[in-house]
């Protein structure tokens, strides 16, 4: 099965007009030595084929929406997604659209973007929002290599909360291993003691970025605004990494002052689809818009008078400023970008604020009753959004077996990433979960607590 | 196009004013970088320079540019006003949007104002 | 064809009063809409928070779900797309994207599930991963592949990464230098950068091949390797492609392939067989994920073998074997000496790699092969019939596109006015101004899934264009007359820089 709309007289015609007798004539250039390789491929499927072994392995998977009750978020959160968010994304002049490079005839990717700028600008309190990265640990990541661009490469540390995502971490130091960068912080605190306040000892005359996490990796919420004012006082930068959901609730990153706030919009609207593809925000203060990287909306007018969006700044990008541009980033995550503000214009003011209550009741329950569970209990006492860590006392992996078991998907084992937190797992609870699925987890670790 | 006999220039289009130690970017940069919407100064005063090291970067609406210091010394003060208002680059680019004055600075190997006019020329094919 | 030339009549607009097509979102909203209802809570209540923690108000709009889906229609109606017309931009490879892949890739086995499951509850996604590793490496020539990377930069800056980790491993720490070619893509040069290494620039010879002298004389022990992409941008297969990684390999350097061209070697040749070390994939171009208004892409990268050790982790792989009926059970693993990791989690999964998997089921090898010849037929086809009104600099056979320029003796019409006319014509313009090699540069990737019908009436409208550039010089340079929006005013965004339209003083008093 092929999509060529060629019919072989027409390919025959074609052929005559350029003057050469046949298909292969066509690629003498290629040593022939190598040429038309035998390729040990399957034969083609039908459509009707290929769905149906599609469809096997999509089923070979146990899903949470059908199978398993989860409890795992880490980073990737099981939220409802209204209908009418993917019957958008399915427009075909949506998703089968290139880059907005000519503006005239792209008018509502153009606008679409701005509209999901100014939504992200609204969530976090910042005043500019790019056109998104690919996710949020490569936003942090873009992060540093702004902070580093705006001090031109003369502050050279960057310290990280050992409570920003591991993955993430782990991100930013792929991105700056060529960058002769220091990164602190991430390894050098008792991970059960450590406290935000602890951070500002490691930032110096020499740190160009400080990073956190809000809620932090085990769920936690803490007001920033001391530490943000500590790295300041240094002249640091302070990049928030939030999730979206969350900030329908808590005080916003610019209010603690931020200057870059970053994250991951997954939670709002995008399916898990196993990881991916997300979407990475990148919000900032405008002072600093000529260092960001990424694709950027702005308003202009046309030669009629109609108001309407162009990409701008073009010249901060790679296909201008090649090897001197802060990153090779050019695409955004366009449909999924798209996907998030459809969501939010939805959800709306009420909607998603409804979401996060929904989010932090659910959670706050199943934390009460679970540390009711003989020899379990709550790792941290601190507020927490939708997610806490909890103390299973024996390990995750036998654990989350059991509960697999019965249906549920249980939390991320943290001792995987904090050797101090074996025995632990990070439990997030979204409006998806009902107290019935609850209740029949509190149930289901009540007796591996009693075998 | 616009090249003031007083003034000396370099090949890659930045003036030089022996008098005053003022440097920018010259008439014809300007137009060729079309309008201009951010410049950022490289280098701070009292820093000492050589001659060829960048001293700023300028971006327009399609392209962008690094911008070489025309003469060596000692930098005496930075344009900071240019940041806010860039688009003086293309109004003024030989008075109001200095970029960076130098002290004690000699201008070496530049051409004069009939030689960058002619060199602007050639290119022009 | 349709007759625009009547609009240049039409009235001045009115530049005092700025016309809104389309309200934004904001703009829409109407204090107490409500587009969707959450159910209410079931558990016992939880008191919130201290106040000093949370916010007081959440400045989002609010709107019925009706409202939300004409504003989203309206705004799709503005778009130019694959799905409504010929879209030829060159180097991106704008083809149809089978409207299958859209229902794979939503199977719920493949939304619902959470990357970090037990690797025993998503056996159909491990399998569905490795096979596709197993694929790209058999059309590539590769020893191994990834998928993780996200875009086709991200593919190269992987790429990049790989190659520095190498030369690092064997000791070898004076390589600063990465050689380009002057029509590569503007992320060779910024991934090189991001890396901090020196970018040395190749020219091209009067062919379009790379200059073998310059070549030569650039390729010493300092140098990190080369990143190509062959066929070039100017849609050109380099004629001494072996002599050149000979060149770079002799120097002791890596040879990079961007694979933003691939589609113009399926079945064709394997760049693995051609003696490149790595290769990124645009599974966005070849593979036939759709473009999504400018993503989500997916970029994997392929690697000769003394280089697998190198690949980001995790890869998909065997844990343990199958027997006779039973499958084998497929996980992560960590290669030896990783560069880490370079997104959170495994890739475009769901968005790019189940679509590239049924695309490459439903070919097989013979229909992957048929892609190319086809989309190489369809570009040479329209050089053919535009060689004797466009000047072609490079003018010899090309693969999947070809550059001509846009530009005519004693006509100030340029590149971007054609572009712009062709719109007129109801067609995608071309990519134009790139690669930079070419003066006004219209560079055309026609690729294989457009008939006949479709290229003939593109070459028709080029045609009717340079005629018109002759006789109504002005009808071109003021295009486009039909589309509902004109040409922007693109310095006024660059100098006012409204990039939010969200003004939180209408929202204060709610």
């Amino acid at each position: 099965m092929t999509y060529i709309p060629i019919s072989p007289k027409e390919r025959d015609a074609m052929l005559a007009t350029i003057g050469v007798q046949s298909l292969d004539e066509l690629f003498d250039d290629v040593p022939a030595k190598h040429r038309f390789p035998k390729l040990d491929l399957p034969p083609a499927l039908t459509e009707m084929e290929a769905l149906d072994e599609l469809s096997g392995l999509a089923q070979a998977n146990e899903n949470v929406r059908s199978d398993l009750i989860s409890f795992l978020g880490a980073g990737m959160y099981n939220h409802y997604i209204p209908s009418v968010v993917d019957h958008i994304l399915r427009r075909g002049e949506f998703y089968t659209a290139y880059t907005p490079y000519q503006p005239e005839i792209s008018q509502g990717t153009l606008q679409a973007i701005f509209e999901y700028q100014s939504l992200m600008c609204a969530l976090t309190g910042m005043e500019v929002s790019n056109a998104s990265h690919y996710d949020g640990a490569t936003a942090a990541a873009e992060a540093v290599n702004m902070a580093f661009a705006q001090f031109r490469g003369k502050r050279r540390k960057v310290v990280v909360a050992p409570t920003v995502h591991p993955q993430y971490r782990a991100v930013i130091r792929t991105y700056t291993q060529g960058m002769d960068l220091q990164l602190a912080g991430d390894d050098q605190f008792p991970i059960t003691d450590y406290q935000p306040s602890d951070l500002p000892s490691l930032v110096d005359d020499n740190t160009c970025l400080v990073i956190v996490q809000y809620p932090d990796f085990f769920g936690r919420v803490y007001d920033y605004t001391k530490l943000v004012e500590a790295a300041h006082a240094k002249g640091a930068l302070v990049c928030i990494v939030a999730n979206p959901t969350a900030l329908a609730l808590f005080k916003t990153p610019a209010s603690m002052g931020a200057d870059i706030v970053v994250g991951d919009g997954q939670p709002l609207g995008i399916p898990m689809w196993y990881g991916g593809p997300s979407v990475g925000f990148f919000t900032t203060r405008k002072q600093y818009v000529h260092k960001m990287a990424g694709r950027l909306v702005g308003e202009t007018v046309d030669s009629k008078g109609q108001r309407s969006y162009v990409l701008t700044l073009t010249a901060r990008e790679q296909h201008i400023k090649r090897e001197r541009a802060t990153s090779n980033i050019c695409t955004n995550q366009g449909l999924i970008a798209l996907g998030t503000a459809v969501y939010l214009s939805l959800l709306g003011k009420k909607g998603l604020r409804q979401v996060a209550e929904l989010c932090y009741q659910k959670a706050h329950y199943a934390a009460a009753q679970l540390s009711k569970i003989e020899g379990m209990g709550l790792c941290f006492s601190e507020p927490f959004f939708h997610e806490f860590a909890l103390c299973v006392n024996r390990p995750v992996e036998e654990v989350n077996a059991h509960l697999l078991e019965h249906g549920i998907l249980g939390g991320y084992d943290l001792g995987q990433d904090y050797p101090a937190l074996k025995d632990h797992m990070l439990i997030a609870v979204t409006e998806m979960n009902t107290k019935e699925d609850i209740d029949t987890l509190v149930e289901v670790l009540s007796e591996v607590s009693h075998d | 196009m616009n090249t003031p006999a007083n003034l000396k220039y370099t090949k890659s289009d930045e003036w030089f004013d022996p008098a005053t130690g003022k440097a920018g970017i010259t008439d014809y940069a300007q137009g060729q970088l079309s309008d201009i919407v951010f410049v950022e100064i490289l280098v701070e005063a009292g820093e000492t320079i050589e001659a060829g090291k960048p001293i700023a970067s300028v971006e327009s609406v399609k392209a962008s540019a690094e911008i070489y210091a025309p003469a060596g010394g000692k930098v005496a003060a930075v344009n900071k006003g240019l940041a806010d208002k860039p688009e003086l680059i293309n109004s003024d680019p030989y008075g109001e949007a200095w970029m960076i004055q130098l002290e004690g600075a000699t201008a070496g190997d530049l051409m004069d104002a009939a030689a960058y006019e002619k060199y602007c020329a050639e290119r022009a094919h | 064809m349709i007759d625009v030339s009547t609009s240049l009549n039409a009235s001045a607009p009115d530049q005092t009063k700025v016309k809104i097509v389309e309200p934004t979102i904001f703009e829409l909203s109407s204090s107490g809409r409500v587009g969707v209802t959450m159910p209410a809570s079931d558990v016992p209540e939880t008191a919130l928070p201290p106040e000093h923690l949370l916010r007081p108000d959440l400045p989002l709009p609010e709107l019925a779900e009706v409202d939300v889906v004409r504003h989203y229609m309206h705004l799709s109606s503005f778009n130019y797309s694959v799905d409504t017309g010929f879209y030829p931009l060159g180097s991106c490879t704008m083809k149809y994207n089978p409207k299958i892949n859209e229902d794979t890739c939503r199977l719920p086995g493949f939304l619902y599930t959470h990357p970090l499951q037990p690797i025993e509850t998503v056996q159909g996604n491990l399998a569905l991963m490795y096979q596709l590793q197993e694929w790209l490496k058999e059309i590539s020539g590769f020893a191994g592949v990834t998928l993780q990377p996200a875009a086709g930069a991200h593919g190269e800056f992987t790429g990049v990464l790989i190659m520095r980790a190498y030369h690092k491993s064997r000791g070898d720490h004076k390589r600063v230098k990465m050689l380009i070619p002057d029509s590569a893509h503007g992320t060779n040069p910024a991934s090189s950068g991001m890396m901090g290494l020196q970018v040395v620039q190749i020219p091209s010879d009067s062919r379009g091949n790379v200059d073998l002298k310059a070549l030569e004389a650039a390729c010493d022990d300092t140098v990190v390797g080369m990143m190509l992409t062959n066929p070039n941008t100017l849609g050109l297969f380099d004629e001494n492609i072996e002599k050149v990684i000979e060149l770079v390999h002799g120097c002791g350097g890596l040879m990079y392939g961007d694979g933003a061209n691939l589609n113009a070697l399926l079945g064709i040749v394997r760049p693995g067989d051609l003696g490149f070390d790595v290769m990124h994939f645009n599974l966005h171009k070849t593979f036939a994920v759709p473009h999504g208004g400018g993503g989500p892409g997916s970029g994997p990268v392929g690697v000769a073998a003394h280089l697998v050790d190198f690949l980001p982790e995790p890869l998909v792989g065997i844990i343990e074997e199958g027997e006779d009926d039973l499958p084998p059970l497929y996980g992560f693993v960590k290669p030896a000496k990783t560069i880490g990791r370079m997104k959170a989690f495994h890739g475009h999964f769901g968005g790019g790699l189940v679509r590239a998997f049924t695309y490459i089921a439903m070919h097989g090898p013979d229909g992957l092969k048929d892609i190319a010849q086809y989309a190489v037929l369809n570009a040479n086809y329209l050089q053919a019939r535009l060689r004797s009104t466009y000047r072609i600099p490079y003018d010899r056979t090309c693969m999947h596109e070809f550059v001509a320029e846009g530009r005519f003796e004693g006509s100030d019409v340029r590149a971007l006015d054609i572009a712009k006319r062709l719109m007129d014509y109801n067609f995608h313009p071309p990519t134009n101004y790139f690669p930079l090699i070419v003066h006004e540069a219209l560079m055309i990737e026609p690729t294989e899934t457009e008939n006949k019908d479709t290229l003939d009436a593109f070459a028709d409208a080029l045609i009717k264009i340079a005629e018109e550039a002759k006789t109504q010089p002005e009808l071109v340079k003021s295009a486009p007359h039909t589309t509902k929006f004109g040409r922007m005013d693109e310095v006024k965004a660059a100098r006012e820089l409204v990039l939010c339209c969200w003004l939180p003083e209408n929202f204060s008093d709610q």
